[in-house]
């Protein structure tokens, strides 16, 4: 049997260093020992002979020195050689630790788990009390930790606590920050920490009233905030009387009965049907007369089933009298959340159209057929669907409405859902594609593709050409209709 | 009226804050102070520095600016017309308190909401100057989750999205027409606008680099909601369809699920009786299932009775019970979107059977290693040594998975 000497609990360089020896002598894992310390180690035991340096000459998985530091904070004795039996295996089964259901890597696996919540729960559990000193103010706190964790967790307060100057004291080892710089000490008692803190009563009362007495789950509870933490917590003496007074104080919330609103309630609600009758109030009936009222009251249109699922409708955007409407099929993710019409993707297709065929897009009208985005949910996206027969009928009141009070000399209708909205008959975009078509009511039609068809075309030559057609065909309106040309 | 103490404030404050169920503190970006010399970090994964004998965890101060409220929610304790306590705190209460409780290392940061006073404009005006002021004078870098006023202006949520790691917007409930009811000045139109707002404003900051001076990132971690269960009539799956909606729509972190509770001085108009604590807890897995295991919300609810989940059985046991021809799954050969569907598998034991199964043959032995539960996953599991034979098709198995009586009483 062979032993290494240890300088502290938590000496994972010693550690390194001994079981590098210990593989080079080709040490198995059953006849070697770490001990910590003075502590003795067994009777006929040896130190190790030395070997010659043989550092680096080993390879191992970077996770399993993330695994070893871990490990050595656990205060199970065996922890040392837990370690080198990995280490001893990982030479002749390099992917070991791939193996989870391995008995020493679960094994290691679950110890360094309980070191990693025993420092979770410590960065919980620590109740700083301040008290002046000589320096100024400094916030002390007793905890006692499970494992050997105070070197691993003592980081953490110093980047969270940097502008306090504080003590962790614990029964092994303490650790303090002045501001500058983080030291250990030796560990201390219970009786060192300071006797009390002003604003314990203020968390007390918070805890008390944070607690909601209908939903008592104390099982839930000492599962999180085991029993062996609550000794050094203020805010668990509170944990019995609350337990016990929970039924009560649910039974006597179900079993008082509600009381009359107050004054100030009555004058409240005065005040809020009279803003309410004052308010212009929405009537489906109602025909709007203005581009503005139509735009108000479809925001609050029910006539297809699409409002629900949307957040909002989203109308046309452009002047009054703008003399070119373009008219795409419905709104998108990126514009069903601003409520404006085309500036998602197919957007910036539209707008690179426009800019290639010089049209100034603010001197024109831009709305769709359907004025609700259409989608199915699909995790955290949302998957355009097509608008039906009946939904595109149902909007279409509001398209008319936009075409008369706009009332432009050309309408540009993209896509096929906007084409047969506009004419109102079933067209394939092929057979009216690119003429100028005029309209019963009066002015203009013309048909192209919808700019998000050629965001969907994989193959880059075709959709090279396609956006070639697209922007001559935004040339062709801006022909027709020269007042929209941007501004020299 | 005498002016209350600190403390009362406080009591009240936060006793009229607890029905908000979102505590959560993870998720946003990772700051320190060992630059600033400050006061505060965020290291990702949130902490839970206590936990209330509710078994809800306290990682927050959470509290209200004030529960005055002009509006009269029926489900609320804050509503207008209720009699309980009222109390207002000050922006440099609410700092004091939250510095006050962060040096002792009682909490991660604040959680602020409020009642809405004279209009959401002001009201929202204050909560932004609280954040304000922990962020530029007390140099605070610890957590904040703001509680925007859906009807405030674009402007201040905005300012506020600067400052804070987390804002949100309560759906409240889980259908248009509920809200309606229970929240008369409440617009359900308006609450999906300032969700559809916020997830853009997160988005377009994304990108940022995260050098940039302060402030660099708007809202990093990103928004959640609440919803009210058991308040109104909805069935289960009504709720998960809200869920499936937000979570699509707004990219939320999180949906909370709240089991209406009763509160003192309650509206007639809601179920005073124990909160349906179950049928919380049920959601949870449904939304889990939904979001990590790959389950649409049809498979969830399919074959429930009247759109509700079963109570006495999680609900990925419910479908495998319902699917016994999809089982028994080898874990020695079946792709990770089955093996997340094994009752008693969680992501962790997929990750782990993947992981050590290229290594070796999986015997019943070690799948016991790898997994919670041997005896809940056995009957749907082929391994190299065992097959469960006629035990997936006995009519008894729903029974024996049951969990007893005695531990469903418990809630």
């Amino acid at each position: 049997m062979k032993f290494v000497r240890l300088s502290s609990p938590t000496d994972f360089e010693g550690w390194r260093q001994g079981a590098r020896m210990a593989l080079a002598l080709g040490v198995d894992p059953a006849d070697i020992e770490f001990t910590v310390g003075e502590s003795a180690a067994s009777l006929f035991a040896e130190p190790l002979p030395p070997a010659p340096d043989v550092g680096g000459r080993f390879t191992v998985p970077r996770a399993f020195i993330d695994l070893a530091e871990v490990l050595v904070s656990h205060r199970d004795p065996a922890r040392f050689s837990l370690a080198y039996r990995l280490l001893f295996r990982l030479q002749a089964e390099p992917k070991l630790l791939a193996v989870a259901s391995d008995r020493d890597v679960a094994l290691a696996e679950a110890m360094a788990k309980a070191v990693s919540r025993d420092s979770h729960k410590m960065k919980a559990f620590v109740r700083f009390r301040e008290v002046e000193t000589e320096e100024g103010r400094r916030s002390i706190a007793w905890f006692e930790p499970e494992h050997h964790i105070v070197e691993r967790v003592a980081p953490f307060f110093v980047r969270r606590f940097t502008g306090m100057s504080w003590s962790l004291l614990t029964p092994l080892l303490s650790a303090h920050w002045n501001g500058e710089r983080l030291e250990y000490g030796p560990g201390a008692t219970a009786e060192m920490r300071p006797r009390g803190d002003d604003m314990e009563a203020l968390w007390l009362t918070y805890y008390a009233s944070i607690f909601n007495p209908s939903r008592l789950k104390m099982k839930a509870m000492r599962a999180q905030m085991p029993k062996k933490y609550w000794k050094n917590m203020p805010e668990a003496a509170l944990i019995a009387p609350l337990a016990q007074g929970a039924e009560a104080a649910r039974e006597a919330m179900i079993a008082t009965p509600a009381t009359l609103p107050s004054y100030r309630h009555e004058r409240q609600r005065e005040r809020f049907e009279m803003a309410r009758a004052e308010a212009p109030v929405f009537d489906p009936d109602h025909r709007p007369e203005s581009l503005e009222e139509a735009r108000e009251a479809a925001r609050h249109c029910r006539a297809c089933p699409l409002w629900e699922p949307a957040t909002q409708t989203v109308f046309g955007e452009g002047p009054k009298a703008a003399p070119v409407m373009f008219v795409g099929e419905q709104p998108g993710d990126q514009e069903d959340l601003a409520g404006e019409p085309f500036i998602g993707p197919a957007g910036q297709v539209f707008d690179a159209a426009l800019a290639a065929a010089g049209i100034d897009r603010a001197q024109t009208y831009v709305t769709n057929a359907v004025k609700h985005f259409k989608f199915v949910p699909r995790g955290k996206r949302r998957i355009h669907q097509k608008p039906s027969g009946g939904e595109i009928a149902a909007c279409r009141g509001w398209l008319d409405l936009e075409r008369s009070f706009v009332a432009p000399k050309l309408v540009v209708a993209m896509g096929a859902t906007a084409a047969s909205s506009v004419l109102g008959r079933t067209v394939t975009i092929r057979s009216v594609r690119s003429q100028l078509i005029d309209l019963p009511a009066g002015g203009q039609a013309l048909v192209t593709v919808h700019p998000s068809y050629l965001l969907r075309l994989p193959d880059p030559d075709a959709k090279a050409r396609e956006e070639a057609l697209f922007r001559e065909d935004m040339a062709r309106v801006r022909q027709a209709v020269p007042e929209i040309a941007l501004a020299a | 009226m005498t002016a209350r103490t600190l403390q009362e404030k406080l009591a009240i404050l936060s006793d009229a804050a607890k029905y908000d169920a979102s505590c959560a503190s993870s998720g946003s970006v990772k700051r320190n102070s060992l630059k600033t010399k400050g006061i505060g970090s965020t290291e990702g994964s949130g902490i839970c520095h206590a936990y209330a004998p509710d078994g809800r965890c306290i990682s927050l101060l959470k509290i209200l600016l004030t529960n005055f409220c002009v509006y009269d929610c029926a489900y609320c304790i804050n509503r207008s017309s209720s009699n309980v306590e009222r109390a207002r705190f000050s922006v440099e209460e609410v700092v004091r308190l939250t510095m006050a409780f962060y040096r002792r290392n009682y909490v991660e940061g604040l959680f602020l909401s409020s009642g809405i006073v004279k209009s959401p404009d002001h009201t929202m005006e204050e909560m932004v100057a609280v954040v304000r002021r922990l962020r530029l004078e007390e140099n605070f870098a610890g957590y904040i989750h703001l509680k925007a006023i859906p009807d405030a202006s674009p402007r201040l949520i905005e300012e506020a999205g600067l400052f804070v790691d987390r804002l949100s917007v309560n759906i409240e409930l889980p259908t248009d027409g509920a809200i309606e009811r229970f929240a008369p000045e409440k617009k359900p139109r308006d609450i999906r606008r300032s969700m559809g707002h916020l997830r853009l404003k997160i988005e377009e900051h994304q990108g940022e680099k995260k050098d940039r001076a302060k402030p660099a990132r708007f809202a990093p971690g990103g928004q959640s909601t609440q919803m009210i269960i058991g308040a109104d009539g909805a069935n289960d799956d009504a709720i998960l369809q809200r869920s499936e909606n937000l979570y699509g729509s707004y990219s939320l972190k999180r949906v909370y699920y709240s089991a209406f509770s009763p509160i003192p001085d309650a509206s007639s108009r809601l179920p005073l009786a124990k909160p349906p604590l179950m049928r919380e807890h049920r959601l949870y897995q449904a939304d889990w299932l939904m979001r990590f295991y790959g389950f649409e919300r049809s498979e969830i609810v399919e074959g429930s009775q009247a759109g509700m989940l079963d109570l006495s059985i999680d609900p990925k046991l419910a479908w495998a019970l319902k699917r016994r021809e999809r089982f028994p799954v080898d874990v020695n050969a079946a792709d990770k979107e089955m093996l997340l569907r094994v009752p008693g598998f969680g992501t962790r034991a997929v990750e782990r059977i993947l992981s050590t199964r290229r290594h070796r043959r999986l015997r019943l032995d070690d799948v016991s290693r790898l997994c919670q539960s041997l005896e809940k996953v056995r009957p749907f599991i082929v391994a190299e040594d065992w097959s469960p034979g006629g035990l997936l098709d006995s009519p008894g198995l729903a029974g024996r998975l049951r969990p007893k009586e005695e531990q469903l009483s418990l809630f």
